[in-house]
């Protein structure tokens, strides 16, 4: 098989900007513990994956916890529709993400990491593999690191099997321990008891990717970009009508209305944040601006101009969650159901507003009711919809059928 | 957490084991916290519903179950917890930092009636047609949430097939609200691991490996997963109609056996607490109902105590006297069907350690259709032998096609505790109303040794009862007292004991042909063990096969049921630790309170070895009734 690895000439801000691979492991090693997490809590650095949970706290807690194992694992399971970011990462930049997962491992004391990569992305493995057997040969990898005495620390590679719910970070670990992917009860956390009950730091690929940079260039150099809750730059996976689709990097706080001139959209109506567990935003409030304080998003951006079905893509959206949905607790597993049927009632015109706003109110307790972020954040594009949408949808449909 | 190394339960569904303390304000090992405003301090790794529940807060459950590990799933039980923007399921959390806790705000209210209506939304049935009608765990919090509509619509058709394929389980998922208690039951608390949950999404449903009938995979029909359920996706498969049947039938002889722990749970079925034992009034009701014939399965517990007895002493004697390598000990006691099924499909390597007797519901099988027809000169075609018994699995026993040695099935219908109390209340009867009788002759009543049979570590004390007497001469209560033989008792899962014996007496009458003297026992010690649940079962089989300290057992009692049979999958639902002990502590007090206590004492067994087991113990006549073989199943599935 042909290498997957490939050097795009990217240019970017922060995680496209220069970086040479091994470069961020000496200065970790060279600083140490202590200065990687101030450098990391000064730059503010939040979880990519979506939840936003500041990495340096994360990795102080793992850290902290006493136990003679413990593993880092960087979720590649990239599931989230409309999101391609991670893969573009870790085709074309593997070096940022392993010697983050390095730089991570040496940080909270693991001995392991793995890579947790989406059951898709198995035409990878073998350049992966292949990359991190090379950084074995340059003792970046395995044991005494860089000559690091007491520091050894390897990366496995394991691939998912094709559930979204396995992104979830505990329904991950799961997974990786042979069961069912359905996430756990917290607490514990991960941080304490992850992976084999040991404290688990469970990281995204942009996360990782970014903390080479953070380490060699400076918490500050990183806060430079973004907006002050919202640090640094992202990488948004852009879909749908625009003439330019694609993988992009851009500060944080980048308005809805920038992001569409770029790629070069037009005639849009409506964004969808977030992928179809995020919101969906209409041309009225394009000048919102993405970041954790405002629409926040693990990448994904979905563009859907004037031509559009609101509520047929809303249909996709509930049919994804009615199959991904674990099956576990009872507000997801039939929740979903429930919004997907009243969508079907919408598309033939046979319901009341009354039983609509009835599914609005179950969305709404479904988003604190469900056991995980699947089913807390799977009304989301129900509930701005329908709110944003609701001519189109509603009165247009809903004509004589009240 | 605890993760055993044998467990397969996945680790989100077993317990916590709570971090040490770092918050200084959890001193000393307890936290502060509120509940609607009213203060309190618990243990640390409390949770919120154990702390709710000494508060007297009701919180609704449904997935969660006192025998089980936690799984937070159904999520009618959520709560708000200060700090925290979602709600919090009061099972699963534990409290580890000083919390605000609000247990009925309108959030959490709304939460759970809509948790509630997406269950009944998707749950084929209507109550009144229903096993668990009155008796429902769903139906239960439909009424407390005032539930009069379905406001998700509800399903008009059931959504799976009947899986019907088991003499003793029934699965009916067209029920499950997916709570997967049976799930765990059965993998964690029984460690067998039947059930589990398949497919993902709206086509969650719990099933069986490959989708397979239940029948045919290594089920053991213990039935602990039909207690555990919550609702009547599973239940029992319930011969009541062809019992009636045969009930009014004038050309048929009727006769029925009462097993103890029934008799010391079927008052919880009328609405008695736990703890009471009906034996004397289940006679009369069962007259009244039409029974030709009521008989008590102690009395061949008491045979069982003979045959099983005999056949360690003849093992001990080959092995011990003969030197013979290919005798097999310890031996395993073989009165749990569910016990027997669990070690054909997971060792069967140790059939034979397993005693050859049967159980006693199919010893007294196997006699109604010889000598009792003999006696009462009637043809045993026309004879229909029920038994009631705690237990699931006897109904796949006395269906087993090795269990007709007398040319007819030995028990026609194995009959639960809760299937005799429905068709006790269909003839009219309120249980505890009825006066007291006696069991008929010429069983007549048995000894208090066959009574405990129906508790963990029960079948065990009546052998020693007896084996003390016979191989010692001396009276048990020299060594216990009253008889009471302690360190078997209780819910520990493994108990182990060992008894010296220093001196020993002259050989009894009934044994002198198989064993001239009892010298070979001088001086030896007697090494038994006691296993309830298959989970401890399998503990005490992995030492054995790792030659471990079982390995030098002479007599190991197994029940596949935790509790034994008083827990059984037959009896009344709810079953907890504490129902548990109840129901034990009513056979033991009906124990202590007879004159009899002794299985060798009971005059009836004596005279039967007499009149029609001419041969003594492992006689001829009793190698064909009273014994059976065993099958070679394996962990395979066709
Ligand atoms: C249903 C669901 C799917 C998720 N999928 C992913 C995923 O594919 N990749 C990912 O990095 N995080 C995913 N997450 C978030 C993870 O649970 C977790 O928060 C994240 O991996 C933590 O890494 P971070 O702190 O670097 O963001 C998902 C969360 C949920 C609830
Ligand atoms: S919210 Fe959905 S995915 Fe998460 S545990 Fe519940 S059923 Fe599973
Ligand atoms: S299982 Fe419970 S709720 Fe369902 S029909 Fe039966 S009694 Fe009613
Ligand atoms: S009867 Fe016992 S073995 Fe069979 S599924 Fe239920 S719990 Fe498991
Ligand atoms: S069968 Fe019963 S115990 Fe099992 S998941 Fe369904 S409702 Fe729960």
């Amino acid at each position: 098989m042909e290498s997957t690895i490939m050097k795009k000439e990217r240019k970017g801000l922060v995680l496209f900007s220069e970086y040479k691979r091994g470069e961020g492991i000496r200065k970790a090693l060279e600083v140490g513990r202590e200065n990687i997490l101030f450098e990391l809590k000064s730059s503010k650095l939040k979880g990519r994956g979506g939840a936003g949970f500041p990495t340096a706290t994360k990795w102080m807690l793992t850290a902290a916890a006493i136990s003679e194992e413990k593993f880092l694992v960087c979720n590649a399971d990239e599931g989230e529709p409309g999101t391609f970011k991670d893969r573009v990462l870790l085709m074309e930049y593997p070096e940022l993400v392993f010697d983050g997962m390095v730089i991570g491992g040496y940080t909270i004391g693991a001995k392991e990491g793995i890579v947790y990569l989406r059951g898709e992305y198995e035409y990878m493995l073998k350049s992966l593999e292949d990359y991190l057997e090379q950084m074995r040969k340059d003792n970046l990898l395995g044991n005494k690191i860089l000559g690091k005495k007491d520091f050894n620390f390897d990366i496995k590679i394991r691939l998912g099997a094709g559930a979204y719910v396995c992104g979830e970070e505990t329904a991950l670990i799961e997974s990786l321990e042979g069961c069912r992917g359905e996430s756990r009860n917290r607490p514990p956390y991960p941080v304490n008891t992850g992976y084999n009950n040991r404290p688990t730091s469970v990281n995204n690929v942009e996360t990782l990717a970014s903390v080479p940079h953070i380490v060699l260039k400076g918490g500050d150099w990183y806060m430079k970009v973004g907006t002050d809750k919202s640090s640094g730059s992202k990488l948004f996976s852009v879909s749908g009508d625009c003439n330019k689709p694609g993988v992009y990097e851009m500060p944080w706080g980048t308005s809805i209305r920038e992001l569409l001139k770029v790629v070069e959209a037009e005639n849009t109506k409506a964004v969808q944040v977030g992928g179809a567990s995020g919101i969906c935003i209409p041309e009225s409030q394009f000048d919102r601006k993405l970041g954790y304080e405002d629409a926040a998003t693990g990448g994904s951006i979905m563009i859907f101009n004037k031509n559009r079905d609101m509520l047929h893509i809303l249909k996709n959206f509930m049919e994804f969650f009615v199959e991904e949905s674990c099956g576990q607790c009872t507000p997801c597993r039939i929740g979903n159901v429930k919004l997907l049927e009243g969508v079907e009632m919408m598309e033939k015109g046979e319901f009341t507003f009354d039983y609509i706003e009835k599914l609005k109110d179950l969305g709404s307790t479904m988003q604190v009711a469900s056991k995980c972020g699947l089913g807390q954040s799977s009304p989301n594009s129900f509930i701005t919809i329908l709110d944003n949408f609701k001519d189109e949808i509603l009165n247009k449909r809903g004509n004589g059928a009240a | 957490m605890k993760k055993d190394k044998t467990s397969r339960t996945p680790v989100s569904q077993q317990p916590f084991e709570v971090e040490k303390p770092t918050d200084t304000n959890t001193i000393g090992g307890t936290v502060s916290i509120e509940i609607n405003g009213e203060k309190m301090h618990v243990p640390l790794g409390t949770t919120i519903l154990e702390a709710c529940k000494e508060k007297k807060v009701h919180i609704p459950t449904l997935c969660h179950h006192e025998d089980l590990c936690v799984a937070g799933v159904c999520r009618v039980c959520v709560v708000e917890v200060e700090g925290f923007k979602t709600l919090q399921a009061a099972c699963a959390f534990p409290i580890t930092s000083p919390i605000k806790i609000k247990t009925s705000t309108p959030l959490v209210r709304k939460a759970r009636r809509y948790v509630i209506d997406l269950l009944l939304s998707e749950h084929y049935g209507e109550c009144y047609s229903c096993i668990r009608n009155q008796n429902c765990e769903l139906q239960d919090l439909a009424h407390e949430y005032g539930v009069d509509g379905y406001t998700f619509g509800h399903v008009s058709k059931p959504t799976y097939e009947k899986d019907t394929s088991s003499y003793s389980v029934i699965r009916d998922m067209s029920k499950c609200i997916l709570c997967k208690r049976c799930v765990r039951t059965c993998i964690d608390l029984q460690e067998v691991g039947v059930l589990e949950a398949i497919d993902r999404g709206d086509k969650t449903h719990i099933s069986t490996f490959m989708e397979k009938p239940l029948a045919d995979v290594i089920c053991i029909n213990c039935g602990q997963c039909i207690n555990r359920c919550p609702t009547a996706a599973l239940h029992a498969n319930d011969p009541s109609d062809e019992i009636w049947e045969a009930i009014d039938n004038p050309k048929k002889h009727v006769v029925i056996q009462t097993a103890p722990s029934p008799r010391a749970a079927i008052g919880e079925c009328f609405g008695l607490e736990a703890g009471h034992s009906m034996t004397m009034e289940l006679n009369t009701a069962l007259k009244r109902i039409g029974f030709d014939g009521v008989f008590d399965t102690n009395f061949t517990a008491d045979l069982t105590i003979f045959e099983e007895g005999t056949e360690l002493i003849i093992r001990l004697k080959k092995a011990l006297v003969d030197k013979d390598a290919s005798v097999k000990l310890p031996q395993f006691t073989s009165c749990s069907p569910g016990w027997v099924k669990y070690i054909e499909h997971f060792y069967p390597e140790y059939l034979d350690n397993l005693s050859t007797a049967k159980s006693p519901q199919q010893m007294f099988g196997a006699i109604f259709k010889t000598f009792y027809a003999q006696q009462k000169g009637i043809d045993p075609k026309d004879i229909v032998s029920v038994a009631v018994m705690p237990c699931s699995a006897k109904k796949f026993e006395c269906n087993r096609p090795e269990m007709n040695s007398s040319g007819y099935k030995d028990v026609d219908y194995g009959l639960t505790t809760r299937e005799l109390a429905k068709m006790i209340k269909e003839a009219g009867i309120f249980l505890p109303e009825m006066p007291k009788s006696h069991f008929d002759s010429p069983f007549g009543d048995a000894s208090g040794a066959g009574l405990i049979f129906g508790a963990t570590g029960g079948v065990m004390e009546a052998a020693l009862r007896s084996v003390i007497e016979f191989v010692t001469g001396n009276k048990t209560e020299d060594i216990f007292a009253n008889a009471n033989i302690l360190p078997l008792r209780g819910f520990e899962g493994v108990k182990y004991v060992e008894l010296p014996i220093a001196n020993v007496g002259p050989v009894p009458e009934i044994l002198k042909h198989l064993v001239p003297s009892w010298d070979f026992l001088k001086g030896a010690t007697l090494k038994v063990a006691v296993a309830h649940g298959t989970a401890n079962a399998k503990k005490i089989m992995e030492d054995i096969k790792a030659g471990g300290k079982f390995s030098e057992c002479h007599f190991i009692e197994f029940m596949a049921c935790p509790g034994g049979c008083i827990g059984g999958g037959g009896q009344p639902i709810p079953t907890t630790p504490e129902i548990r002990k109840k129901r034990a502590e009513a056979i033991y007090g009906e124990d202590s309170s007879l004159e009899m206590r002794k299985s060798h004492e009971n005059p009836h067994v004596i005279k039967i070895y007499e009149d029609f087991f001419k041969e003594g113990p492992c006689g001829h006549l009793s190698h064909k009734l009273l014994h059976t073989h065993y099958t070679k199943r394996g962990k395979f599935i066709a």
